[in-house]
């Protein structure tokens, strides 16, 4: 039998279907995968006997010809994603030993299809972060490596954990959170693919929040398919979080394999950073021409307010953290540090349990809130973020049916290379993606080749809102003609 | 615009977070810097722009006004640091 880490997800369900394998067989493989790469740091809890039982379970199911869609399916849970009865954390000391006494509704979901839990994944500090290393449990290794080096680098974040598992065949596909770039920088640092559905598409519920007019839930997988897949199931309505949309989630499998012929795809002038390395630039030309030589039209446009994208997402997502993140205040969950009164106990409980990142984040957020700076700096952002709308919705108005762009500016980096000094250095790793949250889109990043280290890079493509299914037709086509691309194992 | 060492500790209090003195430079560059990056906002023309309140044209939804859940009072005080009963514990706030 072959590995059975190394299937993709629409493969290994092939398999359980013909019953070539079983679900605790194909558990089983990835839990000792994970074992063999705890130097990765991707999960920060295991749930062994938990991820077998759910096995036997869907093995009954399938036996019994009931399976779900994604029955006996090993999947990683971002540990912002809240697991009635498993310790969840956002990855912050401040939520200690936190155990949900429900289950977010997007991980309700995949259990209801049938999939299975392998454990709770690492992740930066309440999802803040572009490298994994705000993370209360340490940073996550990357597993690709430049090419002759045994540098470990960055997987990105903040969604680091989901992406190095999946790249290094822990899991077969893992739950993520965007905000600003958090599901599809990391896919693009370890060739594996990340979707960012439109906002509303899936419920916040259950998931600890970061920004709420900006945070998206999404998966990472192995391959266009697989994320597909994970993304009809983790979408649809749910009337216990009121910014989702009640509109039918289609089968997006079935867009895979599209024709994309006749689609106008625009090229953004703005994406074209000054100092740009050569190899961005190149890949991106290759993307195009793979979608052109697939029957699709390439159209230039202009998004003229893209630099003021970054900017405005530093004032809005940074206010909403710190309305949010109110209430950790040691006294009805999570960690409790003494004070004088109750005034300092907050204090005392919040300097000790928040890291130096989001300390950052909610300072600067309640700074651009309070009285005398709310219509400098706020008011002034939602007013930017409405002309990062309209900007795309121009676009959309004159036939364009999805923007290719590159997914990040440039490969992964080395832990503690950036933002040491600088904290704008960190964030400048967004500047592709966080347009598209600002304008609440949908997004995929892609892989679509390699820098000259070796090092995976990917393109993003961003659609109408609530046309997903657009971005996995013309994802495919990357697919296809880039081909797929996995690690060399090294841990 | 920038922020002196009094706004540092100003916003600090505001938002609850414990700051020894030690840390006050440290934080009042990093918040400089984050402050200095989003000042180029200052050259867009926002005259007459609405300010985004929702990102995707949706009506508010609005629940029924009724009982639908409850009775989980055990569940809600389950990850409480100090607890009696079904009450959380906090220090003593009113003399």
């Amino acid at each position: 039998m072959t590995d059975l880490t190394s299937l993709t997800l629409a493969e290994a369900r092939k398999g359980l279907a013909a019953k070539t394998f079983t679900s605790l067989e194909l558990t089983d493989a990835h839990l000792s995968a994970i074992e063999a790469a705890r130097v990765l740091n991707a999960f920060v809890m295991e749930t062994p006997d938990q991820a077998r039982d759910m096995a036997n379970a869907a093995d009954d199911k399938i036996a019994k010809g009931e399976a779900g869609p994604l029955a006996g399916i090993p999947l990683g849970i971002k540990d912002l994603y809240a697991t009635k009865g498993v310790r969840t954390t956002a990855c912050s000391k401040i939520l200690g030993n936190f155990v949900p006494t429900y289950e977010s509704t997007v991980t309700a979901q995949l259990w209801r299809d049938g999939a299975v839990m392998l454990g709770k994944l690492n992740n930066d500090e309440f999802a803040m972060g572009s490298a994994n290393e705000t993370s209360c449990f340490g940073p996550v290794g990357n597993p690709w490596r430049r090419e002759g080096s045994n540098t470990t680098l960055v997987p990105g974040g903040s969604s680091g954990g989901s992406a190095s598992a999946v790249a290094a065949l822990l899991c077969m596909g893992a739950t993520a959170t965007d905000t600003g770039g958090s599901i599809r920088q990391p896919a693009a640092f370890t060739a594996t693919v990340g979707i960012k559905p439109t906002y509303g598409r899936c419920s916040r519920w259950g998931i600890v929040a970061f920004a709420s007019s900006l945070d998206q839930a999404g998966p990472i997988a192995r391959s266009v398919r697989d994320s597909a897949m994970l993304l009809r199931s983790m979408a649809g309505h749910d009337p216990k979080d009121t910014t989702s949309a009640d509109v039918p989630v289609p089968d997006y499998e079935a867009a895979i394999g599209k024709s994309v012929r006749g689609m106008k795809i625009g090229i953004p002038k703005e994406y074209r950073l000054d100092g740009m390395p050569a190899e961005i630039e190149k890949l991106w030309s290759e993307g195009a021409a793979w979608l052109k030589a697939a029957g699709a039209e390439l159209v230039e446009v202009s998004l003229p307010h893209t630099k003021y994208a970054l900017p405005a997402y530093y004032i809005v997502a940074p206010a909403e953290a710190s309305s949010n993140l109110a209430r950790y205040d040691g006294v009805r969950y999570g960690l409790r540090e003494q004070g004088k009164n109750i005034i300092e106990q907050y204090e005392n409980t919040r300097a000790e349990g928040f890291g130096a990142e989001v300390r950052r984040r909610v300072m600067i957020g309640t700074y651009v809130l309070s009285a005398g700076y709310y219509d400098a700096y706020y008011l002034r952002a939602q007013k930017v973020r409405t002309l990062i709308k309209k900007d795309f919705e121009d676009c959309f108005a004159r036939g364009v049916d999805a923007i290719l762009t590159p997914a990040t500016p440039s490969a992964a980096f080395g832990i503690g290379e950036k933002g040491g000094a600088d904290p704008v250095e960190m964030y400048l790793n967004d500047i592709f993606t966080v347009t598209v949250n600002m304008a609440g889109l949908p997004g995929i990043a892609v892989p679509a080749g390699k820098d000259a280290q070796g090092l995976p890079l990917g393109l993003q493509l961003i659609g109408r809102p609530f046309d997903e299914e657009t971005l996995f037709s013309l994802g495919e086509v990357i697919e296809q003609a880039a081909g797929r691309f996995t690690p060399a194992r090294w841990w | 615009m920038s922020v002196d060492a009094a706004t540092v500790r100003r916003i600090a209090h505001l938002a609850r977070i414990a700051v020894s003195e030690g840390e006050v430079p440290h934080l009042q560059g990093e918040l400089n810097a984050m402050l200095a990056f989003v000042e180029q906002l200052s050259e867009v023309n926002v005259e007459g722009v609405e300010p985004m309140t929702s990102v995707t044209p949706m009506q508010m939804k609005k629940r029924q006004d009724v009982i639908d859940d409850g009775d989980i009072a055990d569940d809600i005080v389950a990850n409480a640091p100090a607890t009696e009963g079904h009450f959380f514990l906090v220090p003593k706030v009113v003399e």
